[in-house]
This record gives C-alpha cells, sequence and structure tokens, in this order.
C-alpha cells in the first residue's frame, strides 16, 4: 500500500492563481473572487466555483481550465462544485486586479452602483450622480456611458470626453 | 488513482428536493420558470446581427444571454425534482410545445424594435418582482439561490428597458405610434402572469413561490409610472387577458420557434460539440 501525500489547500489556492480569466486574461479567476472554496472530503480534492453572469459562455472554459491545471500539478481525485450562493459580487474583485484592469485599459468596478432595477432609474431620474468612472487611458473623470452593457455580460461600453476615447467599464453586480 | 470525470454539481440541501408530496408540481412550476427565460431567451436573441444601433444589438444579445443563463438553472432543478435523469438540455430540446408552459407573452413574434422592447419592459417588471421575493422569502434555498443570482442581471434589464421605454414612447412622432400599437397588442397578454392555477397555488401554500395575485397591484404602479413618463396610455386595469400558455395551450408562433431552437438534436440526437 502506498501513501500520497496530499497538496496543501494553500498550495492549491496559489496555483488556482495561475489560472486566468479566458475573456480578460490579466486577471486569475481567485483575482476576481469566484473560488469560493477549496477543500478535502477525504482524498478527493473540492474546489467551489461560483459563476460571474448566469449565460457567460466563459464560466464551461474556467472549469475546463481550472481542471487542465490541476491535473498538471498533479492532481488526480478533483470534483469541481458550482456554488450560487451568495451570488458573486465584483465587491469580490481584489485590489491588484482592479489595477491590472486598468493597465489592460477596462476600468475597474466602482462598488456600490450596482443597478437596483427600477429605484436605480428613478434615483437617476432624480438627479443621483452615477458611478465616478475613471478613463483608464487618461484618467479624467470626465467620462460618460454610452451603453449599460458591452463586449461581454461584465462590461458597460463608456466614453472618456477629455480624450475622447471608448472604453470598457467593468461593471458593478 | 481515480480516473473519475471531473463533475460540476451543485450541494446545497434542500428538503423540497425529494419531495414526494408536491414532487409533479414543483417540477412544473421550474420549468415554468425555465420556459418563460428560454422562451425570451430565445425571441430576444433573433437580433442578434439585426439591431438598429450596435449598441442595441449588443445590449440585446447580452439579455438574451442572461435568460438563457437562467434557464440552464430553472431547468438544471427541474431535472433533478423531476428525478428521471433528464438535464436541461433534455428539458430545452426534447420536449414538445404542449410541454412547454411559458407565458404566451414571451413567445409572440419579436416584431419591430417596440415590439420587442414593449415585451422585454412589461416581462421585466414581472420578473424583477417575482424574483425579488422569491430571493427574499422562497423556503426552498435552491429556489431562493436561482432567483437571487437571475434578480441580478434582471435589476439591469428592467433598469434598462424602462429608459428605452421612455425614450421611444416621449420620441419622435413614429417612435410614440410604434410603442403605443405595441402596448395595445401586449397589455392582453399580461393578465396571464397573475392569474394562478392549481400549480401556483400548492407552491404558495408550501411556501416556496409568491401569491402571484399579489404582485399585480405593485407590477401596474411601477409599469404605469413609466408608461406616464413615456407619455403612453395605458389600457384600463382588468381587461380581457388571454390565458393558456402555463397548461400548454399556445398560440401558433411557440411551434415554429421549437422547429428552430430544436433542429439540430431531433436531427441529430445526442450531437455535441
Amino acid at each position: 500500500m502506498t501513501t500520497t501525500l496530499l497538496p496543501k489547500t494553500d498550495d492549491v489556492w496559489t496555483w488556482l492563481a495561475e489560472v486566468p480569466d479566458p475573456e480578460i486574461p490579466v486577471v486569475s479567476v481567485t483575482e476576481l473572487g469566484i473560488i469560493r472554496d477549496v477543500r478535502y472530503e477525504g482524498d478527493r480534492l473540492v474546489v467551489a466555483v461560483t459563476p460571474t453572469y448566469s449565460g457567460c459562455p466563459a464560466t464551461a472554459v474556467i472549469d475546463l481550465m481550472i481542471e487542465e491545471k490541476l491535473r498538471e500539478k498533479g492532481i488526480e481525485n478533483l470534483r469541481l462544485e458550482r456554488r450560487l450562493s451568495p451570488p458573486w459580487t465584483t465587491d469580490w474583485v481584489t485590489q491588484e486586479a482592479r489595477e491590472k484592469l486598468t493597465s489592460f485599459g477596462i476600468a475597474p468596478p466602482v462598488d456600490g452602483t450596482a443597478s437596483e432595477g427600477m429605484r436605480s432609474r428613478a434615483a437617476r431620474m432624480s438627479g443621483a450622480r452615477g458611478p465616478d468612472v475613471a478613463c483608464p487611458r487618461c484618467g479624467s473623470t470626465d467620462t460618460e456611458r454610452v451603453s449599460q452593457y458591452g463586449s461581454t455580460p461584465c462590461k458597460a461600453a463608456w466614453r472618456c470626453r477629455a480624450c475622447l476615447e471608448p472604453f470598457d467599464y467593468f461593471k458593478c453586480i | 488513482m481515480s480516473g473519475e470525470k471531473t463533475a460540476v454539481t451543485e450541494m446545497r440541501a434542500d428538503p423540497f428536493v425529494n419531495d414526494e408530496a408536491i414532487r409533479r408540481v414543483f417540477f412544473e412550476w421550474l420549468c415554468r420558470m425555465g420556459d418563460n427565460a428560454l422562451i425570451l431567451g430565445h425571441r430576444t436573441s433573433e437580433w442578434c446581427g439585426h439591431g438598429p444601433v450596435l449598441e442595441e444589438d449588443i445590449a440585446l444579445a447580452n439579455t438574451a444571454l442572461d435568460l438563457i443563463g437562467h434557464t440552464q438553472m430553472w431547468l438544471g432543478l427541474a431535472g433533478e425534482v423531476e428525478g428521471k435523469g433528464r438535464d436541461a438540455d433534455d428539458l430545452a430540446y426534447l420536449r414538445d410545445a404542449m410541454k412547454f408552459h411559458n407565458l404566451l407573452l414571451v413567445e409572440l413574434p419579436k416584431g419591430d424594435m417596440a415590439v420587442t422592447i414593449m415585451r422585454e419592459f412589461l416581462f421585466d417588471a414581472y420578473h424583477h418582482l417575482l424574483l425579488s421575493w422569491l430571493a427574499e422569502h422562497s423556503k426552498s434555498p435552491r429556489v431562493a439561490e436561482i432567483a437571487a443570482k437571475a434578480l441580478k442581471e434582471v435589476s439591469y434589464h428592467i433598469d434598462r428597458a424602462s429608459d428605452i421605454v421612455v425614450r421611444l414612447g416621449d420620441g419622435t412622432e413614429e417612435s410614440h405610434r410604434r410603442m403605443q400599437d405595441a402596448l395595445d397588442l401586449l397589455w392582453p397578454y399580461t393578465g396571464e402572469m397573475f392569474i394562478g392555477d392549481d400549480v401556483d397555488a400548492t407552491l404558495t401554500g408550501a411556501g416556496i413561490a409568491p401569491d402571484l395575485g399579489g404582485l399585480q397591484g405593485k407590477w401596474e404602479q411601477n409599469v404605469r409610472s413609466i408608461l406616464d413618463e413615456a407619455t403612453l396610455k395605458a389600457p384600463e386595469p382588468g381587461g380581457f387577458a388571454h390565458l393558456g400558455g402555463k397548461q400548454g395551450r399556445h398560440t401558433e408562433h411557440l411551434g415554429f420557434i421549437l422547429a428552430e431552437m430544436q433542429f439540430l438534436q431531433r436531427a441529430y440526437p445526442g450531437a455535441s460539440w
């Protein structure tokens, strides 16, 4: 009989930090905050992952990339668990990731500005200011929203009135 | 070593998922939730590549994508509750029209942009209220967590749809006329959202879902406030309501959607890529 020494969960977290988001490869899945738990059930490693947007096509690719990374590190007994609650929020995106997003040309989320539906609209109509989103290129906050939807589910289309460049904003959810 | 394939599974305990007493009606109710999202998602996706401007095209495609995501969660849970080994894809691709139990509102043709936006607005206003209740009050933890997830996305849907209803309603003479025509066309299909049947009554009794009639007042209030702002004339309350979708009695339009959506799995059973 042989005894296999199981990798420490801390090591697993370090390996997962090497798995990039397939659509925004400058940030990792751990920086996005979508890895919710790493634990052992007996000698089986369980990694709990939460989806960003429920229809995001990257979700299946992310699962595959996590599995590939852990297989490559020698993990044989593995289960990925989809965890829906608490639902993912952009508040979980780490500070490092926000800086990487900015240098990649994507304005990071301004926390606390997720839409609450008609209530948010009513607030807007009565003059409440939207998020102060800084242009990732020139840093100006003289920016405006073009559309609350963008090139991927997690982004909105914005433009900078100072340097006139359009840019993506990683919207709050 | 274990050569076992990695499984992606849900682990949250929910007594209702294996409750023989309500299995059939719970499955039915989950299919209704999933079918509304699936059929509206499919209808909305028909604009992909055809939107009047790029931003609208992208917004509609993103909305459709969210709805397809909700479908996977609702129909996935429906399959689990049914316990016959069917997954979300089996339910989406291999049921016939009479087994689809979506609201008639969501299967109507996409029409022009006015019909598409007005339909989305009327449905979103209901969807947002329903999901809010489910996320906060449902005694089924699985239902509550799906609703909480979907609610975040639907908040953006209703936010955007309300904006555009106002912009088009209080827009040009033509956009106003088209929006009023869309409202007059769709309004008789909204009553079905609030008229419950035995399935709804059982789920309400179990504390899983709200009393649908109880949502109507708030819905009307929300919808009328936006329609007023949009200078559109809302029909009087309590008029005629088209019914039957929730029980599988559909308009002629659903079959055509399914023919397109299900073709591949029907022609090449089990095909995957």
